[in-house]
């Protein structure tokens, strides 16, 4: 099923004033970002002879399978092989082509993780992984299918990009930056439908977060899914009184730091919100550098320290504390440190 | 013969031994210099890669180590790094005196191969169990874009024993990599033993035809079968090749040949000159010899 409409949301929820750039409720329609992978490598694919793309036998998943359909010559499945599926493209991208090589977010980065540090990163060669079936939201699969530290794996290597697109728009502008971008690049895309918040040809660039609200009082900084989630509790807290921007910081590294710390100087107090470990991703990212350039309270939401089970996507959201009404408790929290000040 | 010269390089069988023996030197001599390093297996994989890029076999040019069009060789026993440097330095892809800098922080010869830093290499490596991947995804390459360059690479008999090496040969046989060649520098040593006591990879030429690769099985330091095994690879069609070389660790130097203690040790000042002493022997008055005035000099200093 490619496209669902409304998604696990209440069709009719509002969203805050002022977001001309982003789609209204009444338009908002639900596509996995995996969906809208495979879509954009078909496009990619045409319009850069270069892309080959590399599966390890689950492409019907992670959508690679479309781009199989139209260019077979350049699909290449290595079969339940996921150590051999990023040495290849790794040969595959010094011999000059622009390898993508997918599969689920457990098994790469999760099991590849020397592969990609050797073969991929340290010989800083452009390989695209485009792992699908991250966070929480794979669902029934459970804790061995859900990735909660993938971005903590790649986060951490030298040479490495790391994208996490809000939505299908999104998705589909990274996968074309991801194919023009030099270096090795890791892009995190989930399993489930999201709404979509970006019109079609919405443009992406790495390395620049959106400022999708401004704020006053706060701002939600959040990747992936909790992206719409952070719209929706902004909506919440504006009834409180309460003025919270939201950016959507797709790319997790190289980090936005003049974004970061323009809101962070003009708001005074952060919540960040990933569909990950609170260690090691976004929230640790925005920390470790505030903590050193310019201190204000910050407040990860996120997944604590565990791992994951199985349920449906929005049981597991609920359960794992990633609601709209988690990051407006956590807003609270960072409101109150703001007020009290340095100690 | 210019051994610096653009396309292959074809010595005779003297100026090959010669070639490789000044390659030995080098090994234990930057070894030696640099206090660390891999002096068994670099000496059981030299006569490989002499044979490959002055036996006629490499088409590269040094000038131009990023040519597109040139033949690829990964070192995936990245720890014999000394003796890929020995035989790029020969080749003349950097000077020979770069050699002195092994392993030294302002140096561009790293520990283990680095593609970013040292022309010519074509592949980091170190970790083992990667170069027959990257390997697969260059002949991949290549097969794509219908090239006439081949892909070398080197394997060492304890690195087999990692999964993801036969994930790649399953790979390579199944995309029908015949421009790709394999050599497993079978010394039977790695760093805890033998390598049949550690981990029995045995019959392992069984293994890979039972992979469905072409196998032949030579002399690792025997010029004429090296070269003899590659052109016949070169001629398979269908399926990639897999030259298991019966190698002696430590090779050349009496008191490292098959020891596994050699594996990852430097040899003391005394050690190292009477190292050199039996690797200038081996080639006395071979006919390259005399044009080598870089590493002879050398070889004498370190020898007092």
């Amino acid at each position: 099923m490619s496209t669902t409409r409304g998604g696990s949301g209440d069709g009719s929820r509002p969203r805050p004033e002022g977001m001309t750039r982003v789609q209204t409720a009444a338009q908002a329609e639900a596509v996995a970002t995996r969906e809208a992978y495979g879509r954009a490598l078909v496009e990619v694919g045409r319009r850069r002879p270069e892309v080959v793309v590399l599966d390890a036998d689950l492409s019907g998943s992670t959508k690679t399978a479309l781009f199989a359909r139209e260019f077979p010559d350049r699909f290449f499945n290595m079969g339940i092989a996921e150590a051999n599926l990023i040495g290849v493209a790794a040969g595959l991208a010094a011999a000059g082509k622009i390898p993508f090589a997918s599969t689920f977010a457990v098994f790469a980065p999760g099991r590849v993780y020397d592969q990609l540090r050797v073969s991929v990163a340290y010989a800083d060669l452009g390989v695209k992984v485009a792992a699908t079936h991250a966070g929480l939201s794979v669902g029934e699969d459970g804790a061995t299918h859900q990735a909660l530290e993938d971005i903590a794996l790649t986060r951490v290597l030298p040479n490495m990009t790391v994208i996490v697109p809000a939505d299908a728009s999104e998705t589909r502008a990274a996968v074309h930056a991801a194919a023009d971008h030099p270096g090795p690049v890791y892009l995190r895309l989930g399993r489930a439908p999201v709404p979509v918040i970006y019109p079609e040809d919405h443009s992406f660039t790495i390395g620049r977060w959106d400022v999708l609200k401004e704020g006053r009082d706060l701002t939600l900084i959040a990747c992936g899914l909790m992206v719409d989630v952070c719209l929706q509790a902004a909506v919440a807290l504006a009834g409180e009184g309460v003025l919270a921007g939201v950016v959507n910081a797709s790319t997790l590294k190289p980090l936005d730091t003049s974004t970061l710390l323009e809101v962070a100087r003009r708001t005074g107090a952060i919540v960040t919100a990933e569909e990950h470990s609170v260690i090691g991703g976004l929230g640790s990212a925005v920390t470790e550098f505030l903590a050193g350039e310019h201190p204000v309270p910050v407040v990860r939401v996120g997944v604590g320290d565990r791992f994951g089970r199985s349920g449906t996507p929005a049981e597991l959201l609920a359960a794992y504390g990633l609601t709209p009404d988690d990051v407006r408790r956590a807003a609270a929290k960072a409101l109150a440190l703001k007020s009290r000040g340095p100690s | 013969m210019d051994l610096k010269t653009a396309g292959r390089v074809t010595l005779g069988p003297r100026e090959l031994a010669a070639t490789a023996a000044r390659v030995r030197r080098h090994i234990v001599e930057t070894i030696g210099r640099a206090g660390s390093g891999h002096p068994g297996g670099s000496l059981s994989a030299a006569d490989i890669l002499v044979a490959l890029y002055f036996g006629g076999v490499m088409n590269v040019d040094p000038s131009r180590p990023r040519w597109p069009g040139r033949d690829r060789l990964v070192l995936s026993k990245g720890h014999a790094a000394p003796a890929l440097y020995a035989v790029l330095a020969e080749r003349g892809f950097f000077p020979v005196e770069d050699l002195a800098g092994l392993r030294n922080i302002d140096s561009h010869l790293q520990g283990h191969p680095d593609m970013k830093g040292t022309p010519g290499v074509d592949a980091s490596t170190g970790s083992l169990g990667q170069g027959l991947s990257f390997a697969v995804g260059l002949a991949l390459a290549g097969k794509l874009d219908r090239a006439p360059w081949r892909v070398y690479v080197v394997l060492g008999d304890g690195e087999v024993q990692e999964g993801q090496i036969w994930e790649a040969a399953m790979a390579a046989a199944h995309y029908r990599l015949d421009n790709l060649t394999a050599y497993l520098d079978h010394n039977g040593l790695q760093i805890d033993g033998r390598v049949e006591d550690v981990m029995s990879i045995s019959p392992v030429a069984a293994k890979w035809q039972a992979f469905g690769w072409h196998v032949i099985e030579v002399d690792g330091h025997d010029m004429d079968r090296i070269l003899g095994a590659t052109a016949e690879a070169a001629e398979v069609k269908g399926r990639p090749t897999m030259v298991v070389a019966r190698t002696v660790k430590g090779r050349g130097v009496s008191f490292m040949e098959n020891r596994a203690e050699w594996h990852g040790k430097a040899p003391t000042p005394d050690q190292l000159a009477e190292a050199m002493r039996e690797l200038g022997a081996a080639d006395a008055g071979g006919p390259a010899e005399g044009g080598d005035s870089g590493a002879g000099e050398r070889g004498e200093e370190d020898g007092q």
